[in-house]
């Protein structure tokens, strides 16, 4: 059976400038997919490749086993594809309620229809909103709410496609710590039950950490480290180049758990 | 091969003036974001002044001091103005500006009507300047010269200015980012004061330096403000190079335009510009505006359908209309039928401007198009007056069909402009191709089947078609497709990710709309019993902007309401006064200083204040107080104008045969 995505030798440079190297990795259904690396490496290149916003220079991009590169990002969520992105992108003028609504209209192809109201499945749009805690907001207008609750309107919209693949932008930027490992942890569980693959870039490595099942981390456009999150933090090129934070989450969890660590000095 | 010659310097000559006043207006809109619509009207100022200070003051110093004078004096009333107006209103709702300017633009026209008459003024030659200089056999004004060397001056003093010195860094930086300079500890404020002192002034020499070659007159504004627009959006807003180069273009092409074409030579320069923005959409030299800063959305509440209150209120309202021509006179059941027609208008231009954010600045042509559309199938194919109204719609979408391809390419102030661009082509194939549309003398005799032929029946056959295609456009609005138009207008990112086809569907508003301004437009072909051009002119454009930006971007009912005051308004003023735009248009300007939020904005706001106060209950809905405020105003309105008798205006075309 093929992966859910499979990407092959993607690249992509702007004016001269190398953004993205050949980068090739797979994700299968149900597994969360940490992406890291300092900014600039190129992570928001890769997640707009991904869903169509940029075309890659080289390379293919498949998911089920049907290529993607050249397809709009409108064709692209019709393949079951929901993104959030780094700098949220909602319907301000709507309520966040209709945003949800305009996502699910989209899911069943009813956008076309000039007669009926829009205004239907609203329990469906508030069962979405409940899940990512944002039930008590369905009245108020996008364009009032915090950017913490923008980025959960957008899981919401995200989630609306039933997607088969979720690409998260930085999904926790903007949000209380507490709140950040709260809205993965509820990705996670979605992602588990319904088999959703997620790859997902944050900068929050107690968050990578704690949810991701497999991580890579992105310098300069090329992936230098893959595997495990536990094998991925003692590679010592990671830690030169990224992992500050990590040693600091490393020493707290092992000290915690009475066991001395060998990575912190 | 001569005339060719004198005919290129002539419009080299030309273009200097009109690069005067276009940099002014791309350097205006590139830094406060004000499509300055009153930049004609400086224009005219400068011209009128200088023409006054060359009567006082003799010699060749007072001459071409005059002319500096006048300028500088018109930069004083800019700065004044912007002060006053345009700085409580830098933050209202976009294209809020370009109705308070043109405001301004109406008193202007009228002002200089009080002060100067309405005689065209022939203003002193240049001292010094006065003769001709042969070249290649022909002779050519001194003064052209003197212009022709001009333009590339002021094109270099502009470059020193933004490029030398640290005002004009400045400038250059807040053309990019506004905020950040602001963040610097720039006083932002007199930075846009002196910008738009800057545009002002050179608008006003522009004026002033033309009076030794034209008569001063007062409808110079409109045919330079147009021009000037084009030759901004050729060049690329904010680039001063590129309106100079355009300016060039537009001036020669108007030089060679009715020597070579003359029978598109109206429209010459209006297909450049399609093709410009079609193959280059920011200009020649223009670079891709940086996101715009959409405020839409982050002032009003979410939108609701009507409850079912206030459809019974909106039931209630057409019920009472419909009962009008029991008591109301023939002539003010005319003026009402004109006014059903404009909400449809006003309204059809709503959906394309509030629901789907793309302010068209051509939507005249559509209203144009449904009138001939008619008017052909009336003369044409004889087709009864019902069927011959549906034909309308239908050539108005059709038009739609073909320019909204292009035009929805682009957004902002490119799609107004290439919107305006195809309307004015229209409107000169409708002026020029006399053998099929009797060109200015337009189509007569559209008059309706005996049994709408009289007002009362004209009245309730156009209200049969209106409050159907205002209910369908409601319908639209709160659609799945309305929701999709309003996601493209508030984040085409999103909306692309979420599966939405930006295009197509504003491609698709765009015909609706177009059919909906065509069904207008075959209506008021049978009002009139004829159809002109004028029908499709940018007047008719501007005044379906107004409409909706008075009674209120972002609101549901605004364009309804404002379609009802604006036209009822400007009908019972041009009844009252001789100075009607005056009036007309200062009750514009103070409207957006009082009411920014347009009248059913400003309604909705109090409700909710009033609403919050009782905490509980719903007051009665927005749409009910803003329906009543209209029927009161159109009744006040109509009755008023029945005491008045029909209008100088509106008589000649009253006559029933």
């Amino acid at each position: 059976m093929t992966r859910l995505l499979e990407v092959q030798s993607l690249s992509k440079s702007y004016a001269g400038v190398q953004a993205v190297r050949d980068v090739s990795f797979g994700l299968d259904r149900g597994e969360i997919l940490a992406l890291i690396g300092p900014n600039g490496a190129g992570k928001s290149t890769c997640f707009n490749m991904l869903n169509g916003q940029i075309r890659p220079d080289a390379g293919d991009i498949s998911i089920d086993g049907e290529p993607t590169v050249g397809k709009p990002p409108r064709a692209v969520w019709r393949m079951g594809v929901g993104r959030t992105f780094q700098i949220t992108a909602t319907f301000a003028s709507m309520t966040v309620r209709e945003n949800v609504q305009v996502a699910l209209l989209s899911h069943v192809h009813a956008l076309r229809r000039f007669w009926g109201s829009a205004a239907k499945d609203a329990a469906e749009a508030d069962r979405l909103l409940a899940l990512v805690g944002m039930a008590q907001y369905a009245g108020r207008a996008a364009a009032e709410l915090a950017y913490g609750d923008l980025k959960r309107l957008e899981l919401a919209i995200a989630l609306a496609n039933r997607p088969k693949l979720l690409l998260m932008d930085e999904p926790t930027a903007g949000m209380a710590p507490k709140e950040r490992i709260e809205l993965m942890r509820l990705t996670a569980e979605i992602a588990r039950r319904e088999g959703i693959g997620v790859l997902f870039t944050e900068h929050d490595m107690d968050v990578v950490f704690e949810h991701a099942d497999r991580m890579m981390v992105l310098s300069r456009g090329a992936l230098i480290a893959e595997g495990p999150p536990a094998e991925v933090r003692r590679d010592p090129e990671v830690q030169a180049i990224y992992l500050g934070e990590g040693l600091v989450y490393d020493a707290r969890h092992q000290d915690a758990a009475g066991v001395a660590s060998k990575g912190a000095h | 091969m001569q005339l060719v010659f004198v005919q290129f310097m002539t419009g080299l000559a030309s273009a200097a003036s009109l690069f005067l006043v276009a940099s002014g207006l791309s350097i205006i809109f590139g830094v406060t974001r004000i499509v300055n619509f009153a930049h004609g009207a400086f224009y005219m100022l400068g011209a009128y002044v200088a023409y006054t200070l060359t009567e006082r003051l003799a010699g060749a110093f007072g001459f071409w001091f005059s002319l500096v004078a006048a300028a500088a004096i018109v930069a004083v009333i800019g700065c004044l103005l912007e002060m006053v107006l345009l700085r409580r209103i830098y933050h209202a709702p976009e294209l809020f500006q370009l109705l308070a300017t043109f405001g301004v633009t109406l008193m202007v026209e009228d002002l200089v009507l009080l002060i100067w008459g309405p005689e065209d003024l022939v203003g002193p030659r240049a001292p010094g300047l006065a003769g001709a200089v042969e070249m290649f056999g022909k002779r050519i004004p001194s003064y052209d010269l003197f212009l022709i060397v001009l333009g590339p001056l002021v094109l270099a003093a502009l470059w020193v200015l933004f490029h030398r010195t640290r005002w004009g860094v400045l400038v250059r930086a807040a053309t990019h980012d506004r905020s950040m300079v602001a963040a610097l500890g720039i006083n932002q404020k007199w930075l846009f004061t002196g910008v738009f002192a800057l545009g002002v002034f050179l608008a006003a020499l522009g004026g002033a330096l033309q009076i030794p070659r034209d008569a001063v007159n007062h409808s110079m504004d409109l045919r330079i403000i147009v021009e000037a627009f084009v030759v901004v959006v050729i060049g690329g807003l904010g680039s001063t190079t590129g309106a100079f180069v355009a300016a060039i273009i537009v001036s020669q092409l108007n030089a060679f335009g009715i020597l070579v074409f003359p029978k598109i030579s109206l429209v010459l320069v209006f297909i450049v510009m399609a093709i410009v923005l079609v193959v280059r959409p920011w200009g020649l030299f223009g670079k891709m505006p940086p996101p715009a800063q959409s405020t839409t959305g982050a002032t009003v509440r979410p939108w609701r359908p009507l409850g079912r209150t206030e459809l019974m209120i909106a039931a209630g309202v057409v019920l009472v209309v419909a009962l009008q021509p029991l008591w109301l006179s023939d002539y003010a059941l005319t003026v009402g039928s004109e006014l059903l027609i404009f909400t449809l208008f006003a309204a059809s231009l709503h959906l394309l401007m509030t629901v789907g954010g793309l302010a068209s600045f051509g939507h005249a042509a559509y209203f144009g198009l449904g009138s001939y559309g008619a008017a052909f199938a009336v003369k044409a194919a004889g087709l009864p007056m019902l069927l011959a109204i549906l034909a309308g719609p239908v050539l108005a979408a059709v038009g739609a069909a073909i320019v909204g391809w292009f035009a929805v390419s682009l957004t902002g102030v490119y799609f107004a402009m290439l919107t305006l661009a195809f309307s004015q082509i229209v409107w000169s194939i409708a002026f020029q191709w006399v053998s099929v549309t009797g060109g200015d003398n337009g189509i007569l005799g559209i008059w309706p089947d005996a049994f709408a032929a009289t007002p009362a029946a004209f009245f309730w056959v156009t209200l049969a078609f209106v409050v159907p295609a205002l209910a369908f456009l409601q319908m639209v609005i709160f659609s799945p497709f309305g929701y999709a138009l309003r996601a493209t207008r508030d984040s085409e990112l999103r909306a692309e990710a979420i599966g939405i086809d930006r295009k197509r569907t504003q491609w698709v508003a765009f015909v609706m709309a177009g059919a909906a301004a065509g069904l207008g437009g075959a209506l008021f072909a049978f009002l009139k019993g004829s159809v002109f051009p004028d029908a499709m002119g940018i007047p008719t454009s501007v005044d379906g902007l107004v409409m909706v930006l008075l009674g209120g971007i972002e609101t549901v009912l605004g364009p309804i309401v404002g379609a009802l005051v604006f036209k009822a308004l400007s009908i019972w003023l041009m009844s009252q006064t001789d100075y009607s735009k005056l009036v007309l248009g200062a009750a514009i300007v103070v409207i957006v200083l009082a009411f920014p939020k347009g009248i059913v904005g400003t309604l909705s706001d109090w409700r909710a204040r009033f609403e919050a106060r009782r905490a509980a209950g719903r007051a009665p809905a927005v749409a009910a107080a803003a329906a009543v405020a209209a029927v009161v105003a159109g009744g006040v309105v109509a009755s008023v104008v029945d005491q008045a008798g029909p209008s100088r205006d509106t008589a000649s075309q009253e006559a029933q045969p």
